[in-house]
This record gives structure tokens, C-alpha cells and sequence, in this order.
């Protein structure tokens, strides 16, 4: 195939990384002054790479021999991570106004722009090299993105929890790709699966459960977890919305390709591992948010137990089940962003964020729109009909009973009840509660429009089921 | 005949659109909207009653729509003759839910009216839908208004019960989930109609049975799972307790009748013992606990755990008047018991106490109130006469067939109601006006007497000629009995035809309704 047919494939992270280094020049010159104008160009190359996955990105084709895929499954997963990325960068400049350490600097948008670069290279990769490559630079530029308020302890500290445990992680991934590359003697999907297909030796069965233990810690899924709430925490809100939307999206869809691709001969082993890790996520995601007071720890928690339910559909290990999981993160972001974009409205007086649940005591009354939106939110996340985030939950069980894990079905739905339960609390302190000062200030008009947007997707969002499940499908299609 | 509107979707929109309105209108504007919407669907409840199909020939479902919606799921609506019934006991319900709220509810009054309309419009939808997930959607979705409703509007203790319905409720119905999602994959279709003729090998339908049990046994709710509606009867708003006992209880009941027997007949059988058990128990537990309690609402709340295993024991009998029983009781109960909590609410909105000792002697100052509650009290009693008497001695009457010792104790129940519901009573109403500020309680007023006195006159109508609620169910009775036929098992009471000549010569021939189904189904039986 010519060169210029394989660059064409990959040119959503060429856009991507000449727009991110052009911009990074742009703000190195340009200084504080230019964060607008950088923030705005660097949506405009996010929108420009969501258009070049529309042309050979999506053809299904394979790049430089096998190491990059340019399937529908890549353009579906990048499309939401360009979406997730997009929002991230639109709705901080005026957090960062608000709060007193820094305001925004121009490298904001870049580092973002290199993250979805990173992350466009792990869905498309077809090589456990180019999983590595897209992952550190996805990683490199989020360690970065949590540290981003310097002056902030907590910010700090975030950064640097992340960084050394997910160096950690990335070494556990590294290692189970050598001993996968030392026992089938290629780093290549396709030489794996022929390899696992050839019955599994001791040193590809350890390889199997270390790179799964590294892809665990990336997605975040129990018992790889624990950064996760103390990342979220501490990480400015908009990262914190950028963490929990678009690298999740990435990482479960390269566990996904990874799983089905490279060791879909061995699903009996890993079902095994996946199933225990949702199940242990919903779980804990579930029992331990019960008792948490802040409302970013509690998101933390309930992302958790969110992948937990995304990986049912992967233990499915079929068509439907691959199509479930591509549903729910897509479903998943919608109510995490939008949740997120109402912490950002949480203001105390002196116009600084707040973030305890007891905050939002009588925001019904206070903030109707704003508690009716967070509501539609939290009973979406709770899987309560007629909301979008039912007709998630009800593809990833239905993938699961159609692959006979009825076991599996019905305890993962059962524990899905104790998460009913904080996000209950979350309505009942907006409902039920006397209220509390209300917040300061109005949502500006990109993130009221957001909200209400978002708001509207997941009370409506079934509408577009048949669209939504048509692309799923081709795009699950795309690994069998 | 009304052909071709598609009536039950406009039953929806009517609510919805309303709901909508009161949300932008002010606190008089959304009450008048609210009771505008609801008696535009009880005329709608009306026409559908007035317009369906009794005759021989009828088709099982009527006003069928369809319209495939997204994915697998398909706007499919149509009702049989139970569904009727529910969905008239509903659009009949509501309107006097929101004359009862009128002036007690002073806070939110537009979000509260919108709650109620919500409600109404999943409560028909449950009952009309003919999709197994679109069922699943109204059946699920109901809970948040209820829940909004207890927990805004409640009393004291609001918070709790609020949560405890919720999580009780969700916790029976996502097991039912994974046993729909199972049976579509099998069966390939989520039509009802066609899932209700589908044979499920009985392995299976052992355990989809039990995940359907779940769900409808705490909706029902039955003895152990009853738990929830005591504290969310107490705490909720007194249109939410009539809404509550009226309607919302029924799901379960309908959910047995349209899921359970007819999908899992061999189940049924089989699980028949543990129905009835938890029945009986239920009867004889509940109605001891009723017999202690000093809060009204508390003690209505427990007497309708024990209405409702009347409901259940009648429901697996496996005969007809088992199951005619079992409607007539849900559906008297459901007049009933909002009748009640409307009494209690009356005098709640007075004296703003719910415990029975700070009453007494309303019968002096308080006579139409006085009528009006020992009418209900002694249709709650199963007075002959009033509705809940035909349902009761239906169903008992199919139980015997089944299990004389059942069905002695399910006669247990009868007794101990009278005696909490005549001493409740005596405690209330009777006795001396002593207390100062139960001197001074008006009587009721014009609102309260059409709100009371519309329930009194059908609780007499169903007790007088229980034909016209009965004869739009019977042919969907008989099909049902031909379904589970097969796997009805064997009862320890061996009726006899007796002799008919003789009865009928008694009778002089004018038997109906119930009367003439009784001899008709025991003389199949012996032979």
C-alpha cells in the first residue's frame, strides 16, 4: 500500500499532533494573552480531526503493517473522546477565573490536544507497541493536566499520586507485554491471537494477566482503583471531567481490542479476570460512595462502578457485547460531563467552588433548572427508566443473558441497587433538604448550553437509539 | 365505537401535556389544570369502558396500537379486561387525589400537581402496555414521582420511608429485568400477547418465576417484603396514600395475572405452596399487628397487606372464581382503601394528628363524616352489599377448592378485619366528645362529600350488580383458565355438583354474575 494512503488513515492524530505542536509554539510566544485564542483553535483542530475520521480513518483499513487499525470501532471510540476532549477545554477558562490560584495558561487546550492524540493511537493500535506509545503520551500529558494548578497542595498531590502509580501501572502493562512478546514472539494482535490460539503456555496465561492488570489500573476498574477518587479530588474540575470521560472511553476501548483481538483465543482465561473486576467494581464503586461527603469523590466512586457494568458487557466477549460497551461509555460520558459541568456551578459566596454534597441542600428551590438537570443525572446513573443511562445498563445485561452469564446478570443488577442509593441521596439533598445558601453567579451561556444539552440527550437521548445502536454495531463489527 | 383514535396514547398525552403546564403555572393555576387533566381522562376512562368489546365474539385485546419505536422496543399498547378495570380504577382515583390535596398541599403546588399527572400517566401506561420492555419502563418509572412525593411532601419521617420505597421496590424489579431479557432472547419477541401463549420449559420457568416473584411480591407486597408500605403509607401526603393503596399496589396483582400464571403456568403450580404460605401468614401477621396500632394510617396501611393476600391466595387458585375474586378484590380495595386514607386525611387536615386516641365522638359533631367512614369501614369489613364482599367470597370461595385449610385461614382475615376496622371505628367516631378541639371540628365540607361520596356510590354500585365490572373480565378469565388448565393441581376439597334442578328451581333462574360461574365450574370439577 502507498505511503500516502497509510499517512491519509491515520490523519485524525496527524491533525491532532501538527495542531498541538503549532498551538504549543503559538502559546509559547504568545504567553497568558493568548489562552483564548488557543483554547478556540484548539476546539476548532478537535472539531478537524472529528471531520478526518469521516474519510479513510474509518475505512477499516490497516497502516503500516498492522501496527495501526483504522476501523469504525477507533473512529467511534476517538469520536467520543474528541467530544469528551472538546468540552473539557470550553468549560475551563472560566473555572480557573473563578478560583484564585492561576488562571488559565495556553498550555490547557495544548496538553489536552496531546492527550487525545495519545488516546487516538491506543484505540487504532493493532501492535501492543503502539498501545504503549499512545498510552504514555496520553498519560505524560494528564499527569501534567492533574498537577495543572500549581500553587493548589491538593492539585500537587494529585498529580503526583497519579504520575507514580500510573508509572506503576505502565510498568505491570510493560512487563506482561514482554513476557506476551517472549512467548509468541510478536508484539503484533494478529501473531498473539495465533499464538494463544495454539493453546496457552504458562508464560502467555502470566503475560494475559499482567497487561490486564495494567489495563485495569488505566480504566480504573477495583482492585486497580484507588488513585482514582484521590485523583479526582484533587484535580481542577474540568481535568477531572476531561479524566473521567475521554481517557476512560480510550482505555476500555483498547481493553476491549486488546481482549478481543490479541487474546480472543484465550476468553476463558480472561473472562475470568473481567468478570471478577466487574463485579468487585460495581461493588465497591457502589458501597464505598455511600459514605463519601464530597461530590467529586462520589462521581470518583460511581465512575468505578460504572466501568464495572461497561466490562459486563465485554465478559460477554461477543458482537452485542462489544456494541454494549461502546453504548454505555458513550451514554457514560454524556452523564459524567454533565454532571461535572454542575460542580462547576458550585460557587459559595466569595465566588470560590464548593464541593460538599450538603452544599446542594435545597437547590430545587434555589436553582430549579440546575436540580432538575443534576437529577435527571443521578437517576440516569442509577439506571432508573426512562432515562438514557436505562436503555446503557439495559444493553450491557442484555449482551450478558445472551451469553448465558445469567449468574453474572443477575448479580451485577442486583448491586446495582446500593449504587441507587448515593445517587438517591444526591436528589434527596436537593429535593428533600432545607436549603442551604444558594450558589453564587449564573452558568455562563457555553456551560448552561452544555448542561441543558446534555440534560436533554439523556431524558430524549432513546430517540436517537436507533442511529446510536446502528453505529455500535458496525463499529463492534469491525473486530470480528 | 369509537374507531380508529388511538385513545390510549391520548389517555397519556393529556397528563403529560398537563403535567407540563402545571410546571409553568402558579400554585391555583397548576390545581385547576391538575383536576382539568384528570377528568379529561376519566371521560377518556369513560369512552374506553363504553366503547369496549363485551360480546361473544370480541377480540382479547382492543384498542391496539403499534408503532416501533428505537432498537427493540415498540410503542405497543392495547388492554384486555382486567387492564380496563385497573386503568378505570386509576383515571377514576385521581381526580379525587387532587381534590384531596387541594388545600392540604400549600408548598410546591405546581411540582406536586406535575408529580401526581406523572404518575397517572406511568400507572395507565403499566397497565395498557403490551411491550415486555415498555412495560418494564412504566412499571420502573413510577417510582420517582412516588419517590418525589414522599420525600417532599411527606411527614416527619419522610426521608426514610421515601428511601426504603425506593430501594425496596428497585431491588424486586431489576431481577425481573434480567428474567425479560432472557425471555426475549428465547422467545425472540417482547410482545406480551404472544409471550402469554409462549411454553417455557418448565426448568426455566422455575427461575424466571422466582425473578418475576421478586419484583411483584414487594409491589404486592407481601408478607416478609411488606415492610416498605407501612412507613411510606404513614409519611406520604394523603393523595399519595390513596394513589399509593388505590392503584400502585395493584401493579403486583396485575403482574401475577398478566406475567406469572399465564407465562409459567407449570411454575405457578409448583410455587403455589410458597404463595400460599406467605399468604396465609400475611393474613393472620398483618391483621394481629393492625389490631395494635394507635396511628390510622398505619393500621389501613397493615389491613391492606392483609386485603392484598386475599388478592394473592385467590390469584393461584386456579379456578375462575379464584381469579374473579382476586379482581374484584383489588379493585374494591382500591376504592376502599383510598377511601379510608381520604377519611383519615379529613380529619389529619383538621386536628393535624394521625393518632386514634385524640379522637372520639365525631359522631356528634361530625354525622355526614360519620356515615360516609362506616360505609367504608364496613365495605373494608366485606359487608354484603358493599364491593369488597363479592371479592372476598370469590375468592375464598376458589380457595376452597384448592385447600379448605387455606382457606380457613384466609377466612381468619375477615374476621380479624372486622375486628380492627369496627374498633378503629368505635375509637374514632363513637364514644364521648370530651376533647375541646375535636368539639370544634366542622364537618365535611362540599369538596370532601363529592370526593367521598363519588367512592361510595361505586363501593355500593360493585356490591349491588357486580355484573358490570365482572363481564368485561370474564372472557379474559376463561382464557386464562384454559392456559393454565394444565398445570392446575389437584385440590383436597372434593365439591359435588349437588343438585342443580333443585337450585335453580330455589333461585327461580335469575342467577348472574357471580352466582351462575360457581355451580357451572364445580360440576366440570367432579367429573
Amino acid at each position: 500500500m502507498d505511503y500516502n494512503a497509510q499517512l491519509l488513515m491515520s490523519l485524525p492524530e496527524l491533525v491532532l499532533g501538527a495542531g498541538g505542536i503549532l498551538l504549543m509554539l503559538v502559546a509559547a510566544w504568545g504567553g497568558q494573552a493568548s489562552t483564548r485564542a488557543v483554547s478556540l483553535a484548539a476546539v476548532a483542530v478537535l472539531i478537524g480531526a472529528g471531520i478526518a475520521l469521516g474519510g479513510p480513518a474509518s475505512s477499516g483499513g490497516e497502516a503500516f503493517d498492522g501496527l495501526y487499525r483504522a476501523d469504525m470501532f477507533a473512529a467511534f471510540a476517538k469520536a467520543l473522546v474528541y467530544v469528551a476532549a472538546g468540552v473539557s477545554i470550553l468549560i475551563a477558562p472560566g473555572f480557573f477565573q473563578r478560583t484564585s490560584g492561576d488562571d488559565l495558561r495556553p498550555e490547557y487546550p495544548v496538553l489536552i490536544l496531546f492527550s487525545a492524540a495519545g488516546m487516538g493511537l491506543m484505540v487504532s493500535a493493532g501492535d501492543l507497541i503502539t498501545l504503549y506509545v499512545g498510552l504514555e503520551l496520553q498519560s505524560l500529558a494528564a499527569y501534567v493536566l492533574a498537577s495543572f494548578m500549581r500553587r493548589d497542595a491538593r492539585s500537587a498531590e494529585a498529580g503526583l499520586k497519579y504520575f507514580v502509580l500510573g508509572a506503576l501501572a505502565s510498568g505491570i502493562l510493560l512487563y506482561g507485554i514482554s513476557l506476551v512478546y517472549g512467548f509468541s514472539g510478536t508484539t503484533l494482535y494478529a501473531g498473539i491471537a495465533d499464538a494463544y490460539a495454539q493453546g496457552s503456555s504458562t508464560g502467555l496465561l502470566f503475560g494475559l494477566v499482567f497487561v490486564f492488570a495494567g489495563l485495569a489500573f488505566k480504566i480504573s476498574a477495583v482492585p486497580f482503583h484507588m488513585w482514582t477518587p484521590d485523583v479526582y479530588e484533587g484535580a481542577p474540575t474540568p481535568v477531572t471531567a476531561f479524566f473521567a470521560s475521554a481517557p476512560k472511553v480510550a482505555a476500555m476501548a483498547m481493553a476491549v481490542r486488546v481482549a478481543m483481538e490479541a487474546m480472543g483465543p484465550a476468553v476463558e482465561q480472561w473472562r475470568q479476570i473481567v468478570v471478577f473486576a466487574a463485579l468487585a467494581s460495581i461493588i465497591l464503586g457502589s458501597v464505598a460512595a455511600i459514605g463519601q461527603s464530597n461530590i467529586k469523590r462520589l462521581l470518583a466512586y460511581s465512575s468505578i462502578a460504572n466501568v464495572g457494568f461497561a466490562l459486563i458487557g465485554l465478559v460477554a466477549g461477543s458482537e452485542a457485547g462489544v456494541a454494549s460497551v461502546l453504548f454505555y461509555m458513550a451514554v457514560y460520558i454524556v452523564m459524567t460531563l454533565g454532571s461535572f459541568l454542575i460542580v462547576l456551578q458550585m460557587r459559595g459566596a466569595d465566588g470560590q467552588q464548593v464541593e460538599t454534597i450538603d452544599s446542594l441542600a435545597g437547590m430545587s428551590r434555589t436553582r430549579p433548572g440546575l436540580a432538575l438537570a443534576l437529577a435527571v443525572f443521578m437517576f440516569s446513573l442509577a439506571g432508573v427508566p426512562p432515562f438514557l443511562g436505562f436503555f446503557a445498563k439495559f444493553a450491557v445485561f442484555d449482551a450478558a443473558v445472551g451469553a448465558k452469564l445469567y449468574l453474572l446478570a443477575a448479580v451485577g443488577i442486583a448491586a446495582s441497587v446500593i449504587g441507587a442509593y448515593y445517587y438517591l441521596r444526591v436528589v434527596k439533598t436537593m429535593y428533600f433538604d432545607e436549603p442551604a445558601p444558594a450558589f453564587e453567579g449564573r452558568a455562563g451561556l457555553v456551560e448552561g448550553s452544555l448542561i441543558f444539552a446534555s440534560a436533554v440527550v439523556i431524558s430524549f437521548g432513546m430517540l436517537l437509539l436507533p442511529w446510536l445502536s446502528g453505529w455500535t454495531t458496525a463499529a463492534a463489527h469491525s473486530l470480528f | 365505537m369509537i374507531d380508529g383514535l388511538p385513545i390510549l396514547s391520548i389517555m397519556l398525552a393529556v397528563p403529560a401535556a398537563a403535567a407540563v403546564a402545571c410546571i409553568f403555572a402558579g400554585a391555583a393555576g397548576a390545581r385547576w389544570i391538575a383536576l382539568l387533566a384528570t377528568l379529561v381522562d376519566l371521560v377518556l376512562g369513560g369512552m374506553l369502558w363504553a366503547s369496549f368489546d363485551m360480546g361473544p365474539h370480541a377480540a382479547q385485546w382492543q384498542f391496539v396500537e403499534y408503532q416501533p419505536l428505537f432498537g427493540r422496543f415498540a410503542w405497543a399498547m392495547g388492554i384486555d379486561g382486567f387492564a380496563l378495570m385497573l386503568i378505570l380504577l386509576s383515571v377514576f382515583l385521581m381526580p379525587i387525589c387532587i381534590l384531596a390535596s387541594w388545600k392540604a398541599i400549600e408548598k410546591r403546588v405546581p411540582e406536586y400537581m406535575a408529580a401526581f399527572l406523572v404518575t397517572e400517566i406511568l400507572m395507565i401506561g403499566t397497565f395498557a402496555a403490551q411491550d415486555l420492555f415498555l412495560f418494564y419502563i412504566f412499571f420502573e418509572a413510577g417510582l420517582i414521582p412516588m419517590y418525589l412525593i414522599i420525600g417532599i411532601w411527606g411527614g416527619v419521617n419522610r426521608i426514610y420511608a421515601s428511601y426504603k420505597f425506593f430501594l425496596y421496590t428497585l431491588l424486586g424489579s431489576v431481577l425481573m429485568l434480567i428474567a425479560m431479557l432472557y425471555m426475549s432472547a428465547t422467545a425472540g419477541t417482547t410482545d406480551i400477547p404472544t409471550l402469554m401463549a409462549y411454553d417455557f420449559p418448565a426448568g426455566v420457568q422455575t427461575w424466571l418465576w422466582l425473578a418475576f416473584f421478586a419484583s411483584f411480591a414487594v409491589k404486592m407486597p407481601m408478607w416478609p417484603v411488606h415492610t416498605w408500605l407501612p412507613d411510606a403509607h404513614v409519611q406520604a401526603p394523603t393523595a399519595g396514600s390513596v394513589i399509593l393503596a388505590g392503584v400502585l399496589l395493584k401493579l403486583g396483582g396485575y403482574g401475577f395475572l398478566r406475567f406469572s400464571l399465564p407465562m409459567f403456568p407449570e411454575a405457578s403450580a409448583e410455587w403455589m405452596w410458597l404463595v400460599f404460605a406467605l399468604s396465609a401468614v400475611a393474613v393472620v401477621y398483618t391483621s394481629l399487628v393492625a389490631l395494635v396500632q394507635s396511628d390510622m394510617k398505619k393500621l389501613i396501611a397493615y389491613s391492606s397487606v392483609a386485603h392484598m393476600a386475599i388478592v394473592t391466595f385467590g390469584l393461584f387458585a386456579f379456578n375462575a372464581q379464584g381469579i374473579e375474586g382476586a379482581m374484584m378484590v383489588m379493585l374494591g380495595h382500591g376504592l376502599v382503601s383510598g377511601a379510608l386514607f381520604l377519611c383519615v386525611g379529613v380529619i389529619y387536615d383538621r386536628l393535624h394528628t394521625r393518632e386514634i386516641d385524640r379522637y372520639g365522638g365525631l359522631a356528634i359533631n361530625m354525622p355526614k363524616y360519620a356515615v360516609l367512614f362506616m360505609l367504608f369501614t364496613m365495605a373494608s369489613v366485606g359487608l354484603p352489599g358493599t364491593s369488597n364482599f363479592i371479592g372476598e367470597f370469590l375468592a375464598l370461595a376458589g380457595i376452597y377448592q384448592v385447600s379448605t385449610w387455606f382457606a380457613l385461614i384466609a377466612t381468619t382475615g375477615i374476621i380479624l378485619g372486622a375486628a380492627y376496622m369496627l374498633y378503629l371505628y368505635r375509637r374514632v367516631v363513637f364514644g364521648d366528645l370530651t376533647k375541646e378541639d375535636v368539639k370544634a371540628m366542622p364537618d365535611l365540607d362540599g369538596r370532601e362529600l363529592v370526593s367521598l361520596g363519588a367512592i361510595a356510590a361505586v363501593v355500593l354500585w360493585m356490591g349491588v350488580y357486580p355484573e358490570s365490572f365482572l363481564k368485561p373480565m370474564r372472557p379474559d378469565v376463561t382464557r386464562l383458565i384454559e392456559r393454565i388448565e394444565r398445570a392446575k393441581p389437584a385440590g383436597d376439597s372434593q365439591p359435588t355438583p349437588g343438585n342443580p334442578e333443585a337450585a335453580k328451581a330455589a333461585h327461580g333462574g335469575e342467577e348472574h354474575g357471580s352466582g351462575h360461574a360457581a355451580p357451572a365450574e364445580s360440576h366440570g370439577e367432579a367429573h
